[in-house]
């Protein structure tokens, strides 16, 4: 089953904490290696809390662990903390403001519980390298 | 033994608080505690002592592993690859001091550059709006001792910027506002029931990206004038009495973050925010300031402000400052492939830009000079470690209401390593050279 929602980013005082600790630590991809989604589109989805799940936009793809939303509820939107996962599937256009498109990007949510949440720089690294499924 | 620096400055987000304490080892080397910080500050400071800390220049191999060099050695590639690029990009300039950021200012004109700094992620398009409309703004104190009406728009200061609230917005008794959040009145406007949304008087849980169209009912609103029932999934009687809330304030001021600088509409959201902040003078004070995030981001623009004109995306290419966001910004430079080699400091791209930038990034020559291993280091060829400023370095730093502050040293850096400023001086020194000027 696959949910498709509107996904935004932005800060958490975890990404905060992890990044200062070490983007090359576990911390920050626990942090930072998640999408929060409301309850009700749990539901939908049919997953049960903490699986892993693809997510995929028109710009890329990237596998994060589905969490329960800690502010919410706001169902149809889901959020992923500011970081490399989340850069995976924004929308990278600036319509000519210099700013990428960070929040309000329609995804496609399903879910990938054999597919592993890579950390920070592996996730970088494959990606440039042209690693990544 | 132990002694206690009191007074240091925060060097994490643009709140810049100014009241903390670091308990440091006698000899200055080992940094024990840090008080009065938020979770995020006190660990940027601790991070400083990881056992693990790179201290020494290295360089990308072949096969992808790191080879340890010299500073020397870093210095010739980095003054060679940024003397033999036509259109080199030097970005980041967020987490270092202005005396650092003022001799990346003369490297960036010697070879012709485009200087950008992570405004242009995060409050660049708040700078263009400012620049197409102006803007009335106030100092954090100001807010302290006199606001009673407090707009969060699109930002969560319970998450990015955590002591905001505290010192300086909500909590505070100031010299007119003794009562502290009890005397105030606070609006929210956010997609989500956010942590900082949960303690608002009123919260607008506004669909997402319909910014624009609730700022423009409010100024409706203002005027009593008819509302369609429903505007961003608002209803109207909630945004009449939002109005009605500001409209009977002393003081009201609009903070925004990355909810209307990142949605769409982006810079035009900005223009209708500030609107309503000039409408709402008609009844009583008022003022806007943007959420600056990160730590320094405010200096870089202020020294370029009075180096260039112009405070991000400036175009040095052509011997003289050009500038044009849309064209000039880093996102743009890499997806249309205009530039031949990266030179980050201060900043981690690698992390916070879109994954088609960042691969771009590692197909170029390119440096970055960060305290830390990052997902930019994962991507670029050289990366130098320096000292930490805020910690490791002192100097001087924008808060986020364009309050310059002198920042303190803590403890001393590990044995041998550069701060930015020298590495940059010894970079333009080369680069003299080479271009034989
Ligand atoms: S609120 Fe910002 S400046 Fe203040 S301690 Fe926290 S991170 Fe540092």
């Amino acid at each position: 089953m696959a949910i498709r929602v509107n996904l935004i980013s932005g800060r958490t005082i975890q990404q905060g904490v992890a990044m200062e600790a070490g983007k090359e630590k576990p911390a920050y991809t626990t942090a930072c290696g998640i999408i929060e989604l409301d309850p009700a589109d749990f539901k939908k989805l049919g997953a049960f809390r903490n699986t892993n799940v693809r997510v995929t936009s028109s710009y890329g793809s990237v596998v994060v662990k589905a969490v329960e939303a800690t502010q919410g509820p706001h169902p149809g939107v889901a959020y992923i903390p500011m970081g490399p996962w989340a850069n995976m599937v924004v929308n990278p256009n600036t319509y000519s403001t210099g700013m990428p498109t960070f929040k309000g990007t329609p995804v496609e949510v399903e879910t990938a519980k054999n597919e592993p949440v890579l950390s920070s720089l592996e996730l970088v690294r494959k990606g440039c390298r042209g690693e990544l499924a | 033994m132990t002694r206690t620096v009191t007074d240091v400055i925060c060097p994490f987000c643009g709140t810049l608080c100014d009241d903390l304490e670091v308990v440091v080892s006698d000899d200055g080397k080992e940094l024990h505690e840090v008080y009065n910080a938020c979770a995020i500050g006190a660990e940027k400071f601790l991070h400083s002592q990881a056992k693990d800390r790179i201290t020494r220049p290295r360089m990308r191999q072949e096969d992808g592993s790191w080879k340890e060099i010299s500073y020397d050695e870093a210095i010739e590639y980095t003054a060679t690859m940024l003397a033999e690029a036509k259109k080199p990009l030097m970005y980041g300039w967020s987490s270092t001091n202005c005396e650092a950021q003022a001799v990346g200012s003369e490297i960036g004109e010697a070879v012709g550059a485009v200087m950008d700094n992570t405004a242009t992620v995060c409050h660049g398009t708040s700078l263009i709006a400012v620049q197409d409309i102006g803007i009335p703004s106030c100092t954090l104190g100001e807010v302290k001792n006199r606001a009673d009406r407090i707009l969060f728009w699109g930002c969560n200061p319970a998450h990015a910027h955590p002591r905001h609230m505290s010192r300086y917005s909500i909590f505070p008794r100031g010299f007119f506002t003794g009562k502290g959040h009890t005397g105030r009145k606070m609006i929210v406007v956010d997609p989500r029931p956010t942590d900082t949304a949960s303690m608002a008087d009123i919260h607008l849980q506004i669909e997402q990206g319909r910014d624009y169209e609730l700022l423009n009912a409010l100024r409706v609103a203002f005027k009593g004038e008819k509302l369609p029932d429903v505007v961003a999934g608002i209803p109207k009687e909630k945004i009449y009495e939002a109005a009605e809330t500001l409209k009977s304030g002393r003081f009201a001021i609009i903070f925004f973050g990355m909810g209307v600088t990142q949605s769409l509409g982006k810079n035009h959201n900005i223009d209708e925010a500030i609107a309503v902040t000039r409408d709402l003078n008609e009844y009583t004070k008022a003022a806007i300031m943007p959420m600056r995030g990160h730590y320094n981001v405010t200096g870089s623009g202020q020294v370029w402000g009075w180096q260039f004109g112009f405070p991000y995306a400036v175009d040095l290419s052509r011997g003289f400052a050009r500038y044009n966001p849309g064209e000039t910004t880093s996102n743009d430079l890499l997806r249309r492939d205009e530039v031949d080699a990266v030179f980050v400091l201060g900043s981690d791209p690698g992390a916070h830009f879109p994954f088609s930038s960042v691969k771009k990034i590692y197909n170029l020559p390119s440096v970055v000079i960060d305290p830390h291993e990052t997902p930019t280091s994962e991507v670029c060829k050289v990366h130098v470690p320096v000292a930490f400023v805020g910690v490791e370095v002192g100097g001087c730093a924008y808060r986020m209401d364009n309050v310059p502050i002198e920042t303190r040293k803590v403890v001393d850096a590990p044995e041998g390593m550069m701060t930015d400023e020298e590495f940059l001086k010894r970079v333009l020194g080369r680069v003299k050279e080479i271009k034989g000027v």
